[in-house]
Parts: C-alpha cells; sequence; structure tokens
C-alpha cells in the first residue's frame, strides 16, 4: 500500500526534528546551536535525539523565570517563542499538529491497531485549555519559590511526550539518573501508559484531550491565513467526513472548528459531493470554486 | 468568505511577527539555546 503525502511529510517531520543520531555514542542530548530554534510540534527538547526546542517547554521556562528575568533586567518574557506559535498559527491554525508532530504521527500510527474503537465525550476537548491556562501560563509564572523561580508545570507533572521522548531514552543512556526516580516519575509513567493505551481505542486522544499546543494553534482556526471551507448545498450529511477524521470532527457542523488540523483527509478522500474545500487568503481552489452535487 | 475576512489575519501576522523579531533582539534566542542544551529532569521526572 502506498503512502499518501501527509504521511511521508509526518515521517520526515519528525526525523528532521530528532535528527541528532550521535547520542547513543554521546549517551546525552544534542547541544548545538539549532536548539535555539523552535519546532512548530510538541517534541521535547530533553530527547537525545531532538535538534530543536519544545515551543510549550520554553514558553513556560520563560514564564517560570519572569521574575529572576524582570530582577536581572532581561526582561525576557518569552516574546520570541508566543510570536512563532503565533505567527504559524495565523497562517495555517492548526495544520502542524497533523503534518509536522511527531507525538501526533505517532498516535495515528497506535490507533491503526485493529481493536474497538470509541467516542470521547465532547466535553473532554475542552480541557486544553484549561491546561493552557493554568499549566502553562498562570501556575508556572505565580507559583514560585523564595528566589522567584517557577516551575514548568505541564511538563514536570503531565506530559506523557517528555516522559516517553526524553524520560525513558535518557534513564537508559545515563543511569546515574534512576538512582534519582520517585513517585513523580511513576505517575507520570502512568499517565503516559494510560494514554498509550487510549491511543489504540481512541482518535488521537492527547491532542484532543489534553495538548496545550494545540490548544493554542487551535484559536487560530477561524482567524488563520489558511481556512477550510464547507458548502452546505452540496452537504448530503452521509458524515464520511467524521468517520474518517483523525480528531472525530463533525466538519458537516462547520468548517474550521477548533479541533480540525487541517489533515486534509475528509476534502481527499472522504467527500463524494464538493462540500469541503480550502481557501488560501480567500482565493478559492479553481477546481472547487463551482463544487457540483453529485447523486 | 470575503477577502475583507482576511484583514484580521494579516493584522495577526503581522503584530506576531513583529512580536518574535523583539523577543530575538532582547536576546531570547539565546536563552532558549541555554536552557534546551541541558537535561530537563522536570520532564523527565525527576526535578
Amino acid at each position: 500500500m502506498m503512502l499518501d503525502i501527509r504521511r511521508w511529510i509526518q515521517i520526515v517531520a519528525t526525523f528532521l526534528s530528532n535528527a541528532w543520531l550521535m547520542f547513543p555514542f554521546t549517551r546525552t542530548i544534542y547541544q548545538g546551536k539549532l536548539k535555539s530554534i523552535c519546532v512548530p510540534g510538541l517534541n521535547c527538547y530533553s530527547c537525545p535525539a531532538a535538534v530543536g526546542s519544545c515551543p510549550l517547554g520554553a514558553v513556560q521556562t520563560f514564564f517560570a523565570n519572569l521574575r529572576p528575568s524582570f530582577a536581572t533586567g532581561n526582561y525576557h518574557i518569552g516574546l520570541y517563542v508566543l510570536g512563532f506559535l503565533g505567527l504559524i498559527g495565523s497562517l495555517v491554525g492548526r495544520m502542524p499538529c497533523a503534518w509536522l508532530c511527531p507525538f501526533g504521527f505517532m498516535q495515528e500510527l497506535i490507533h491503526k491497531i485493529p481493536s474497538p474503537k470509541i467516542e470521547i465525550p465532547r466535553i473532554l476537548t475542552w480541557v486544553k485549555y484549561a491546561a493552557l491556562v493554568f499549566l502553562v501560563v498562570l501556575l508556572p509564572i505565580f507559583v514560585v519559590d523564595f528566589l522567584g523561580y517557577g516551575e514548568n508545570w505541564f511538563c514536570k507533572y503531565l506530559c506523557p511526550a517528555g516522559t516517553l521522548q526524553a524520560g525513558l531514552p535518557m534513564i537508559y543512556l545515563q543511569p546515574q539518573l534512576r538512582g534519582l526516580l520517585g513517585t513523580l516519575f511513576t505517575i507520570k509513567l502512568i499517565i503516559l501508559v494510560v494514554f498509550l493505551l487510549a491511543m489504540v481505542f481512541i482518535r488521537r486522544p492527547f491532542c484532543r484531550i489534553l495538548c496545550p499546543l494545540g490548544a493554542i494553534y487551535s484559536l487560530f482556526n477561524k482567524v488563520s491565513v489558511f481556512r477550510m471551507v464547507h458548502h452546505p448545498d452540496n452537504c448530503v450529511l452521509c458524515k464520511q467526513c467524521y468517520r474518517d477524521c483523525p480528531m472525530g470532527v463533525r466538519f458537516y457542523e462547520g468548517a474550521n472548528q477548533k479541533d480540525c488540523i487541517r489533515c486534509l483527509q475528509c476534502l481527499r478522500k472522504s467527500c463524494k459531493y464538493g462540500a469541503i474545500s480550502y481557501e488560501v487568503a480567500g482565493a478559492l481552489p479553481v477546481e472547487k470554486k463551482h463544487p457540483v452535487k453529485q447523486t | 468568505m470575503e477577502k475583507s475576512g482576511y484583514k484580521i489575519s494579516y493584522f495577526l501576522l503581522v503584530l506576531f511577527l513583529i512580536l518574535m523579531v523583539m523577543g530575538i533582539n532582547l536576546g531570547e534566542v539565546e536563552a532558549v539555546l541555554e536552557k534546551a542544551i541541558s537535561i530537563c529532569l522536570s520532564c523527565i521526572g525527576i526535578g
């Protein structure tokens, strides 16, 4: 079976985000200049193969260090990372989740394991916004130690990507770390196992329920330069788009919903009625300007 | 969607580009690098 273009791009993006293949010999993480550049997807910068920085980890670090930064006159508030995320969001909304995020890619692969598939209650898809507000913004800024330093709450207490991509490889590569493992690591390991199991039965559970990075990008879905378009006159409500969607989005209820990751699966494979298209800066693709309803 | 509906997109693009450039000028790229080249014990579940 031939892989489609999105799969190839996911493979290439995963490799490019984790291209430091010397780690089995160095037994530590990549420490070159590329680490100053954020990658668009969730990819822990403590993964031994990672060559870029996770924007979510980076922005939490800025928030956690706000007070010391101001005290020393640096005034680092994370504009570089926030600007980077906003720039991507303004251009394509949540598209990086579908095409560039290694953790999203892994979830899609695991979901291919044959099993009964279940749907999650829609209300759970709002949890990621709470994670964004509290674990990424408020708690790192306001819960600080006596020196004024906060913590990366999402990374430290929740992120299963960090446990998988960084925690497990690093305690294998650096045996001295094993002596430091405690309750926190056990809890994070349980969270990882729960999500890994959930990925078998549920479409992209981490992206839909918990990912604050996806939550940030989703804020731009309705205002980005790239937008999906629904043609209700052509829609026969067959719901094939919903059945094929890796995020369980009901496209027939409206385009550019918060969980649409613009994978274009619905456009390319599901809809036979010309009810789905996209536009870039208001210009529709020519072949979709006058869709014809098929019967 | 009419093209006028994209004014907000262009505004956001320019806004976030300016923010990113401001961050770069404030030396935040070096701050990201400084953090990212150390093993994040929090991410691992130790710190």
